[in-house]
């Protein structure tokens, strides 16, 4: 984010502003139980999380607000939610 | 020439002369004869501006924010529970950086209604980021308009601006003012030019939202611009002191300071008084001086420190009350931090509010109060409540 006089911006800033550090817990996959779903993917309001090459989750933690709906909703228990250190 | 005229109707002319090219107001006592006559001026084409007919202030600051953001120069005036009411704008409006000037006729806040003066409401909003002027006469209010503009739309500073002046001791009478031409104004105030503007065809934002990583800079970046408000407000008030003979290079004023034991400190019409006061307790032997503050934001810490370093006493006349304060008074709590090192007593006494007068011999009494080392106290309260 820029420090602009008067907070001003640009169009498209929302991609400047990092909403990381938000996070208190982070997801963790386990990609030994991830059956590829895509639930994950889908279900993430900040739209952070891709697919990897094999079709894996990854998660964009720059944005990654640590919200937890990708674990609550995660079919095989593969998503843990590990607290962040500060 | 001197022209005798209402202080409102001054400050119409001041405005008409500043050339704004947007004003938006809702009429309120006493802020309504300077709104009345500026829409006649707009209404007669003396003046080339567009004015904003609102149903409330919140929505007259509001359209003023959107025209600054646009890149006009903007008037509005108000004062007290209007004031009040528009309080969300008003820190908006500071933290976009947009350089707004707006009279406030001070008057008393409510509960209970009350229409006359104090000086509660502009000073409740002190730390909003708007700069705040305190005119003592219809002149100063007037003149002090062209200087608020000059130094809001500097691009060193960016801030909006208070011109305040006392709500019927000043708005409602009439005084002999010199009103500039509009050439001189126009060479002394040249045609606003925004740091940056609402654009369609290069669309840009104002006072997006930022981060807990963020957001402390902003205010910070405000607190310093303020600071610098200092340096550009004497520059402006010296060359408009160049020009037109009216020297404001100070953002404090002095009078007979010189060998003073006692100083008296205030803002606003009530310098008046109080000058009249200190003439008759110099005849009388006694040496006394007032410290007129022109500024309390950006407050000039120094230029106070300086002007009180030869004092013993200070009582500061507050029409204002810091509820819940030791000191009771906003005016004296920064009167104290400036002399703080001196080791001065520093004295809050709060009186006025509400529209009671303030006499000579109020003064007196509180110079006597401050001499004797009197806590800070209200003065002239009636004694049924004592």
């Amino acid at each position: 984010m820029a420090l602009n006089v008067g907070c001003s911006a640009r169009p498209g800033n929302a991609r400047d502003n990092k909403t990381g550090s938000w996070r208190t817990f982070r997801p963790v996959f386990d990609n030994e139980k991830c059956n590829k779903c895509g639930t994950c993917m889908m279900i993430c309001p900040e739209v952070c999380i891709s697919e990897d090459e094999e079709g894996y989750p990854q998660v964009d933690y720059e944005f990654c607000k640590g919200c937890g709906l990708c674990t609550e909703e995660c079919p095989k228990d593969a998503i843990e939610m590990k607290k962040e250190e500060k | 020439m001197l022209q005798i005229m209402e202080g409102s109707h001054a400050v119409a002319e001041a405005v008409k002369l500043s050339r704004p090219q947007v004003v938006s107001a809702y009429p309120i006592t006493p802020q309504t004869h300077i709104v009345e006559r500026l829409a006649e001026i707009v209404a007669d084409g003396e003046l080339d501006a567009d004015y904003i007919c609102v149903e409330s202030e919140f929505s007259a600051l509001s359209s003023c924010l959107g025209a600054s953001a646009a890149g006009s120069r903007v008037y509005s005036a108000t004062t007290s529970q209007g004031l009040a009411f528009m309080a969300e704008v008003v820190f908006n409006v500071a933290g976009m950086r947009l350089p707004i000037v707006m009279t406030i006729a001070n008057r008393s806040l409510g509960a209970p209604l009350s229409i006359w003066n104090d000086q509660q409401d502009s000073l409740f909003l002190r730390d909003s980021g708007w700069m705040q002027l305190y005119a003592e006469d219809a002149q100063e209010a007037m003149d002090l308009h062209f200087i608020a503009y000059k130094a809001a739309e500097n691009h060193e500073v960016l801030l909006p601006a208070f011109v305040c002046f006392d709500g019927f001791i000043l708005t409602h009478t009439f005084e002999p003012v010199d009103i500039p031409k509009q050439e001189e104004i126009d060479a002394y105030l040249p045609a606003f030019n925004p740091y940056q503007r609402l654009d369609a065809k290069d669309p840009i934002s104002f006072g997006m939202y930022a981060t807990p990583d963020y957001y402390q800079e902003f205010r910070y970046e405000i607190n310093a611009a303020m600071t610098r408000a200092k340096k550009v407000l004497r520059e402006a008030g010296a060359e408009f002191g160049e020009m037109f003979g009216r020297d404001y290079s100070g953002l404090v004023e002095e009078y007979r300071l010189d060998d003073a034991d006692t100083a008296i400190v205030a803002m606003g019409s009530v310098c008046g008084t109080i000058k009249d006061a200190v003439d008759e307790m110099r005849d009388d032997g006694k040496k006394v001086g007032l410290l007129k503050l022109r500024s309390f934001r950006p407050f000039p810490y120094e230029d106070v420190r300086t002007a009180l370093a030869g004092v013993s006493n200070v009582a500061v006349l507050e029409k204002n009350i810091n509820i819940g304060s030791r000191m009771l008074g906003a005016v004296g709590l920064e009167v104290k931090d400036a002399v703080y090192k001196n080791g001065t007593p520093v004295y809050s006494y709060v009186g006025g509010l509400g529209g009671r007068d303030i006499r000579r011999k109020d003064v007196k009494m509180i110079t006597e109060w401050a001499e004797t080392g009197r806590n800070d106290c209200f003065f002239g309260l009636r004694e049924e409540v004592l």
